[in-house]
């Protein structure tokens, strides 16, 4: 048997190269701001599922890394004037400090404790970012600049703000990639399927859980922080209940545990919001639906039904 | 009568205290249900909101389409939520009770999101009238604040469910089986007892619970599918907070929000959304059981 | 009737080609909340009134192809943001109409400057919009938080109500509603005892109520709208507040929303409006139109849609062209307009469209012979007084 920390299977590299060349030309066929939109959602649910798929932690409260970053990001290429990697940076370095925060007093707790205690915090970001006069309360932090990219190239039009779009999102689902396939990710596993025994044979499981809770928020917050770049906004929306249940929604539907179904389950929720949004709330009933069909019938999701399918991880 | 608490005089204390009262009462009846629902089937019911909702419509349906009336609406609205309910739990719920919790929560929220939409979808959003029964309008002038007489009766009914569901489950027999049955329901079973009919009406109960709170809301809240949405995840804060086997823990802490709520009104009126929060974080990071609730 | 205004209008405005109009090509967008809570005040109502302009304008018979797109933003800035930039970018969109709810309203009036199109606001009330955010591009037509203050404020200190309690929707609106009355109510020679931020959005304001009872204000202030004012106006009732004498000022209050309550709850209420069906014969006529295509009768910002694109496909006529947003935005003030709804408006150089604002009151069941007969006129405020003055720096004509 071939250990998975060993090199990328050619299964999961050919993937992700066809992925690449598709995603590289796409913003020709396909309206950019909208394909942006579907790989920072895709790089959140990825996020996300590094927690719930392969930490086995649900957190109820992740739209608090992607919005809270969104906003740091924000003010930090409008207030601060950063060029937008460091803005990025920023945000993403705020999102990592509040899962730090946040992960070491949830990860005391287990299972519907843990959850709700994720919850309880995400709710008071929000609160906060109603609050605070720096986030612009429901107006949000608008007008956000679009900068010049290291000081030199100008992300203003679409397509060249695409390609720094993809760059990080892939990159950073490359980097999910690693974090999943490595030493760690072994550990995590094996936490996750049989906790006692993992303690048992001297893994410190609190360390580990709070690293991968650091890691998802971290990555969460990268997708908020590039999002906020692109929309030129960020807003209540980002820190709200609902996107957090968003999230659930599309790594449960692409399928949990597997490392290309967040991607799909994100490409098919944000299309279906785009094209459904003239029908109004029959978007939420199908969501609705979406979720009920994929707990009762496809409980590992899309790619996951694929992957059995396949007889290959994916 | 002459001090004052933090530049608040008592009157006006009192008063925000009665009114944080009368809204702990629909936490109360609401996290009952939801306790009721945890406790004894497992199944964290993420559509209560929804179907807390679907009862202000059954009632305002029966008054509209039917021309029943408010008195009847509080007996028939629980009953057909529930009965929906009970639908739920036949086809979709109990294929779920051998999985992870997570999958009947995922379940429920899906189940939360079709009922709103479509209540969206054929109501809008701006709420529907319901007109406060004239037997309960009007009010009194209790000194320190006017006390209109429907708030009065919403304190009253719903002490009266609470309590009598409370006393069921905890000193009847039936409440026995119940209890018995979530622990064990094999041996339960092999005594002869239907433990698939008792879940079943278990969480009919808890939904006509949730159904009832909404007839009561019905007249004083504007009757909109939103009207839940919110509510959901402070009456889980409740449940959590309580405890969340204990059904006393519910009752008390739903009722005990209410008072908090109603003082953060008066002190800092923006925070009154987010203490529930605050409480629940604190709660579980101290004792995780929740104040009622046994250690696992 | 309406047709033959428009034209005198158009001809007497301005000094057309009528070569130039032929295959003038515009798509007008929509841009509301059509499921939430302001559907009923704006909603597809506005769309309805695009439509009544354009063919009230007989855009086709002068050679302009002009097509309507609708969308709803759901009162949140980021959809409707998303979606104004993708009509600017993809779908050529030249114009977007309506937009309630403030915070949305300026994200797409800085992308409307962005890619000079031209926002034509209806349904928001912040005076940031030809303010604090003004733009080259921005017509705020119907009306703002500064006008409902001085109609209302100023009517209801004037008439004895000297101490004012506000009860404010913790959002920018709500604020900027307080902000301006308090400001009028204290020009006035009143006294604001005191205010409470309310969570947005609210169903239960006992608490806020009660605050407002005890501190023995004339006056209750309402700083919100929709169904947040509708639910605080029956608790009022409910708590005997209204019965013992204190007021309420609904400071943002739509006809859709007082038949929604209906007159025997609303009855006394004093609001300020731009616009009601019934004034004269010329807002009757076309208000029985729109009722006859949607089923009720026309708001102020309904009717302010449909005022807003004539003026708009006009100053588009004269230009023959829509694609230079600021172009045709600047055209939009070069004179006054007559409009059938609104009378005689003023485009100032900040975008502000400046005409008169009425005082209603509530009538009571009794004088109501009607389903939509729900107001008395009491006072009209013109232009030059319900509006505050333009900031220099907003001036785009200089």
């Amino acid at each position: 048997m071939v250990p998975e920390t060993t090199g990328m299977p050619k299964l999961h590299m050919a993937i992700f190269a066809v992925l690449l060349i598709f995603l590289m030309a796409l913003p020709f066929f396909v309206y950019p701001v909208f394909a942006m939109k579907v790989m920072c959602f895709a790089l959140f649910a990825a996020a996300f599922n590094l927690l719930l798929g392969f930490g086995g932690l649900l957190s109820f409260g992740h739209a608090a890394y992607f919005g809270g970053a969104s906003y740091v990001a924000a003010h930090a290429a409008k207030v601060w004037g950063l060029t937008p990697e460091l803005a990025v940076l920023c945000g993403t370095a705020a999102a990592a400090f509040l899962g730090l925060v946040i992960g070491s007093l949830a990860i005391r707790r287990q299972g519907i404790y843990f959850a709700m205690v994720t919850l309880a915090f995400a709710q008071m970001v929000y609160f906060l970012a109603l609050q605070l006069p720096f986030t612009g309360g429901e107006d949000g932090l608008q007008g956000v600049p679009r900068g010049n990219l290291f000081g030199i190239f100008s992300l203003q039009d679409s397509i060249p703000l695409y390609f720094f779009v993809l760059a990080v999102t892939f990159g950073g689902i490359l980097c999910l990639y690693r974090i999943v396939h490595s030493p760690f990710g072994q550990v995590l596993k094996a936490i996750r399927e049989n906790e006692p025994r993992a303690i048992s044979l001297g893994y410190n499981v609190n360390r580990y859980k709070l690293m991968v809770f650091v890691l998802s928020a971290t990555f969460a917050g990268l997708a908020g922080a590039v999002k906020s770049q692109v929309f030129q906004l960020a807003s209540l929306t980002d820190v709200h209940w609902a996107m957090s249940g968003e999230v659930v929604l599309m790594t449960l539907l692409g399928g949990m545990g597997t490392i290309f179904g967040p991607l799909a389950g994100a490409a098919i929720v944000v299309t279906m919001q785009n094209y459904l949004a003239t029908f109004g709330a029959w978007v939420t009933v199908i969501q609705g639906v979406i979720f009920v069909l994929g707990v009762l019938l496809f409980r590992e999701g899309l790619v996951g039904v694929l992957a059995r399918w396949l007889k290959r991880p994916l | 009568m002459m001090f004052e608490l933090l530049g608040i005089p008592p009157q006006v204390l009192l008063g925000q205290l009665l009114l944080g009262l009368i809204n702990g009462s629909f936490y109360a009846v609401l996290s009952l249900g939801l306790a009721v629902i945890f406790g004894l089937l497992n199944i964290i019911n993420f559509a209560h909101g929804a179907l807390y909702m679907m009862g202000a419509f059954v009632a305002w349906m029966l008054l509209n389409y039917l021309g029943i009336g408010y008195w009847w609406a509080l007996i028939l609205a629980p009953l057909i939520t529930g009965a929906f309910g009970i639908l739920l739990e036949r086809t979709m719920l109990s294929r779920l009770y051998k999985l992870d919790h997570l999958y009947g929560l995922l379940l429920t929220f899906g189940l939360a999101l079709i009922i709103q939409g479509l209540f969206r979808n054929y109501y809008g959003i701006s709420g529907l009238p319901y007109q406060i029964p004239d037997a309960l309008s009007g009010g009194n002038n209790l000194g320190f604040m006017y006390l209109p007489n429907y708030r009065a009766w919403v304190v009253i009914a719903s002490a009266t469910v609470c309590f009598g569901a409370w006393f069921m489950i905890e000193k009847t027999r039936l409440g026995a089986y119940l209890r018995a049955a979530t622990e064990n329901p094999t041996l339960v079973g092999a005594f002869g007892i239907n433990v698939p009919l008792l879940v079943m009406l278990t969480y009919g109960f808890g939904v006509a619970l949730a159904g009832f709170a909404g007839v009561l809301a019905a007249p004083i809240y504007s009757v909109n599918p939103n009207m839940g949405a919110d509510l959901i995840i402070v009456v889980f804060a409740v449940v959590v907070i309580g405890g969340m086997g204990s059904i006393l823990g519910a009752i008390l802490t739903g009722y005990m929000l209410g008072l908090v709520e109603g003082l953060t009104r008066v002190f800092y009126p923006e925070g009154s959304a987010v203490v529930i929060f605050v409480i629940m974080a604190i709660v579980l990071l101290i004792k995780p059981e929740g104040l009622f609730g046994r250690a696992a | 009737m309406i047709r033959t205004l428009a034209v005198a209008t158009t001809l007497g405005a301005l000094t057309a080609t009528t070569a130039l109009a032929q295959g003038i090509d515009v798509k007008l967008g929509v841009l509301n909340d059509r499921s939430g809570v302001y559907a009923d005040l704006s909603g597809e109502g506005s769309v309805v009134a695009a439509r009544m302009a354009v063919e009230d304008f007989d855009a086709e018979g002068k050679g302009m192809n002009v097509e309507i797109i609708s969308a709803d933003h759901q009162n949140k800035p980021d959809i409707g943001s998303n979606i104004a930039r993708q009509w600017y970018d993809q779908d050529g969109v030249n114009a977007i109409l309506d937009v309630p709810t403030s915070s949305v309203a300026l994200a797409v009036a800085g992308i409307t400057a962005e890619k000079n199109g031209v926002l034509i606001n209806s349904g928001a009330g912040s005076t940031d919009l030809t303010r604090g955010q003004c733009q080259p591009t921005t017509i705020h037509w119907t009306y703002d938080t500064a006008a409902l203050a001085n109609g209302t404020g100023a009517e209801m200190t004037n008439a004895g109500g000297k101490k004012w309690f506000f009860l404010t929707a913790d959002y920018a609106f709500g604020h900027s509603l307080e902000e301006n009355t308090a400001s009028v109510v204290e020009a006035n020679g009143g006294e604001v005892v005191g205010t409470v931020n309310v969570p947005f959005p609210a169903q239960d304001f006992s608490s806020f109520l009660l605050q407002a009872q005890g501190s023995g204000a004339d006056v209750i202030g309402l700083a919100n709208a929709g169904g947040d004012t509708v639910n605080a106006i029956k608790q009022a009732s409910e708590f005997g507040i209204t019965q013992a004498g204190q007021k309420l000022a609904a400071l943002l209050f739509f006809v859709t929303d007082v038949h929604a309550l209906g007159a025997e709850t609303a009855q006394g209420l004093s609001l300020t409006e731009a616009f009601y069906w019934d004034q004269n014969d010329q807002t009757r006529e076309w208000s029985a139109r729109f009722m006859d295509a949607h089923g009720a009768q026309p708001t102020m910002v309904q009717a302010g849609v449909y005022s807003g694109t004539m003026a708009y496909l006009a100053a588009v006529e004269a230009l023959g062209s829509a694609e230079d947003g600021a172009a045709v935005a600047a055209k939009m003030k070069e004179a006054d307009i007559e409009d059938p709804l609104f009378g005689t408006v003023k485009v100032r150089g900040d975008g502000r469209a400046t005409h008169n604002m009425y005082l209603f009151q509530v009538k009571s069941p009794d004088e109501s012979t009607g389903e939509w007969d729900l107001y008395k006129e009491v006072a009209t405020i013109s232009g030059e007084d319900a509006f505050l003055p333009m900031l220099d720096e907003c001036d785009f004509t200089k």
